[in-house]
């Protein structure tokens, strides 16, 4: 493809200017982070690695996460009762010493589906990040490495993108698909991509007027191998770091598709499902129907924005 | 200045091509057939067949693609499948309702997040920063369903302060409309403020290590006064790009707030378009969204070559 793309302008040690509009004057879903990222990428350490074991934050959001993991790995064994069997006896019963977090309208533990409904977020939100960030950074290296037509056009394709909120261009495709685990993850994970490309191209462009990479041309390397021999390496804090933040909103987007029906089906214990279905309730008082599902998810987004938070900042000290 | 403007006005026009052709073939993409889903199971195939001949669905696909851009042209968005009546009322009507609910956001979190990016900045680094920084960021993946029923729980169920629905009736007054939307509100509020708040605080600082800054101070200006005339006013350029391509967000963040609030907006109106496959609909209303985006991102722009006399005289970049 490389073939109709102009070559990369050689370094004069000046930044070259942004491709107009393409992405330069705007930032979309937290936006500042291309900029943090590309910051933090220059001065990246490995010692930095033992800092991380130093703070605070990231015990505490480490901790939550690993106690979710472990819900979502050994629940069903210490939940006090099968999240799906009913009592229909006693439905939307508060919470007491039986049922702690209480009953919901079919009379099943809440505290039970609370613990075993980590499970599916848990296995869908990282492989859709995971794969966002793969094609994000293909895409993201690409752009930044070859910029001209290539980047100009790609950048009005992402700008289309963006134009959309998330959860609009992920619902009419899963509409489309039909909901399964696998379209989830295949949705999220592309709609993650632009967002990704966006500050990968960000730090490749910085990195594209440093010299090794105009010495590693110079070599004959092929472009292919410039970008992910030479610049990947260099990059590779900010996408770490873009990786952990989207790992936070691919939690808010699954969870967000669920409660819009468009998730995992019932009767699957699912947060954002059990909020959809009881929320309906909340006007006749059953709160705990809807709050601790409403606490759990707030717990887990918050404890990998936590982490996310402790590694830029071990990065960029 | 001319230049730049035509040539951001060419930009748009692109982008909205580009969002046009995505809306159109994601409409098409969608399985079913419109005329099944209108008259149900039971209807007699010759029915369905004559419906899909009166509503045209089984033309070739660029003819349709032609005649729904022919149509937009002229400010004709087409005919609901599901209503069989003009999209353009209902698009009207959602558009408003949607705007209220976003201004009163917009107006609540815009100060609210610049003092708390501000304030961060000043004490970067110490206690109150991060405070702020890591509140707003956890508080911007914590999804508005998820905060909508903490609200929910906490004004309308315990407190019965405020109602938990976002519809007043007909003939509500301002007021009553006006205390209908505050809960609704809030999430977008809780969202968008780490956004802002973040890109507020990034624009501070870096106005508090710039030159101009040093020498303010230097030349014996009070504090308080090199922070408003020269601190805040050149740190606030880049949060206006922020606010503005936050719209797209903020019209995604409806579809939630509505569903869980029961407003008729925007939100609603595609989420039960893409449901429904009244294609039109859906179409004419991601459509809107996208210029929404494109017109606020545009504004943004221009207000920010007004603002920053350096880019009004050094021309287009």
């Amino acid at each position: 493809m490389s073939g109709l793309l102009q070559p990369p302008t050689e370094p004069d040690g000046v930044l070259p200017a942004e491709p107009a509009g393409s992405l330069g004057m705007t930032t979309g879903y937290l936006g500042a982070t291309a900029a943090t990222a590309v910051a933090v990428a220059s001065r990246y350490t490995p010692a930095a690695w033992r800092l991380l074991l130093r703070s605070a934050t990231f015990y505490v959001g480490a901790g939550i996460v690993l106690f979710w993991i472990v819900c979502a790995i050994f629940g069903h064994l210490f939940a006090p009762y099968s999240p799906f069997t009913q009592q229909l006896l006693n439905t939307n019963a508060a919470p007491s010493s039986a049922h702690w977090f209480g009953t919901d309208g079919l009379g099943r533990d809440v505290l039970s589906r609370v613990i075993t409904g980590s499970r599916d977020i848990l296995i869908i939100t990282p492989l859709a990040t995971i794969l966002g960030t793969i094609l994000g950074t293909i895409l993201g290296l690409a752009m930044g490495y070859f910029g001209g037509v290539f980047d100009l056009i790609a950048g009005r394709i992402v700008e289309a993108f963006l134009a959309l909120p998330i959860v609009i261009i992920a619902f009419l495709f899963i509409v489309a698909l039909g909901p399964s685990t696998v379209t989830l993850i295949v949705v999220v994970g592309l709609v993650f991509t632009p967002l990704i490309a966006r500050t990968v191209r960000a730090a490749a462009l910085v990195e594209r007027q440093q010299d090794y990479v105009s010495a590693s041309r110079l070599f004959g390397e092929s472009p292919v191998r410039v970008m992910l021999g030479e610049i990947l390496p260099n990059v590779m804090p900010a996408i770490l770091v873009e990786f952990t933040v989207r790992l936070g909103y691919a939690i808010f987007a699954i969870a967000t598709l669920s409660f819009l029906g468009f998730g995992i089906a019932a009767p699957t214990p699912d947060w954002g499902a059990d909020i959809s279905a009881n929320y309906i309730g909340l006007l006749s008082g059953y709160w705990w129907q809807t709050l601790f599902p409403a606490l759990a998810i707030a717990s887990l987004v918050i404890a990998v924005i936590l982490i996310a938070d402790s590694i830029e900042r071990v990065l960029a000290s | 200045m001319a230049t730049f403007l035509l040539r951001r006005l060419g930009l748009m026009v692109l982008t909205l091509w580009i969002l046009s052709l995505i809306v159109f073939f994601a409409g098409q993409i969608l399985p079913g057939d419109p005329a099944r889903a209108t008259l149900g199971p039971f209807a007699a195939q010759s029915a369905v067949q004559a419906l899909d001949a009166q509503l045209g669905v089984n033309r070739p696909l660029l003819t349709r693609y032609l005649s729904w851009i022919g149509g937009l042209l002229h400010g004709n968005m087409g005919t609901s499948y599901a209503y069989r009546t003009a999209v353009e009322p209902f698009v009207r009507a959602a558009l408003i309702n949607s705007i209220k609910l976003a201004a009163l956001a917009f107006v609540i979190v815009v100060p609210l997040a610049i003092l708390g990016g501000v304030l961060a900045a000043l004490f970067a680094g110490r206690g109150v920063d991060r405070i702020i920084s890591v509140t707003g960021l956890a508080l911007s993946t914590v999804p508005e369903f998820v905060s909508g029923v903490v609200l929910i729980v906490i004004f309308g169920v315990e407190l019965k302060v405020l109602p938990v629905t976002a519809s007043s009736g007909v003939n509500a007054s301002d007021f009553e409309q006006f205390r209908h939307l505050i809960l609704p509100a809030i999430p977008l509020v809780l969202v968008l403020f780490g956004y802002i708040a973040r890109m507020a605080r990034a624009g501070t600082i870096e106005s508090l290590n710039s030159d101009y800054t040093r020498t303010a101070i230097l030349k014996g200006l009070p504090r308080w006064t090199v922070i408003r005339r020269h601190v805040l006013r050149n740190s606030l350029l880049p949060t206006i790009t922020v606010i503005a391509t936050q719209t797209g967000y903020l019209i995604g963040g409806l579809v939630v707030v509505e569903t869980l609030f029961n407003y008729q907006g925007l939100g609603n109106l595609i989420y039960k378009a893409a449901v429904a496959k009244d294609f039109p609909m859906l179409e004419g209303g991601v459509l809107i969204i996208g210029v929404v985006y494109v017109l606020a991102t545009l504004i943004a722009d221009l207000l920010l070559t007004y603002l920053n006399p350096r880019l009004r005289i050094g021309g287009a970049e």
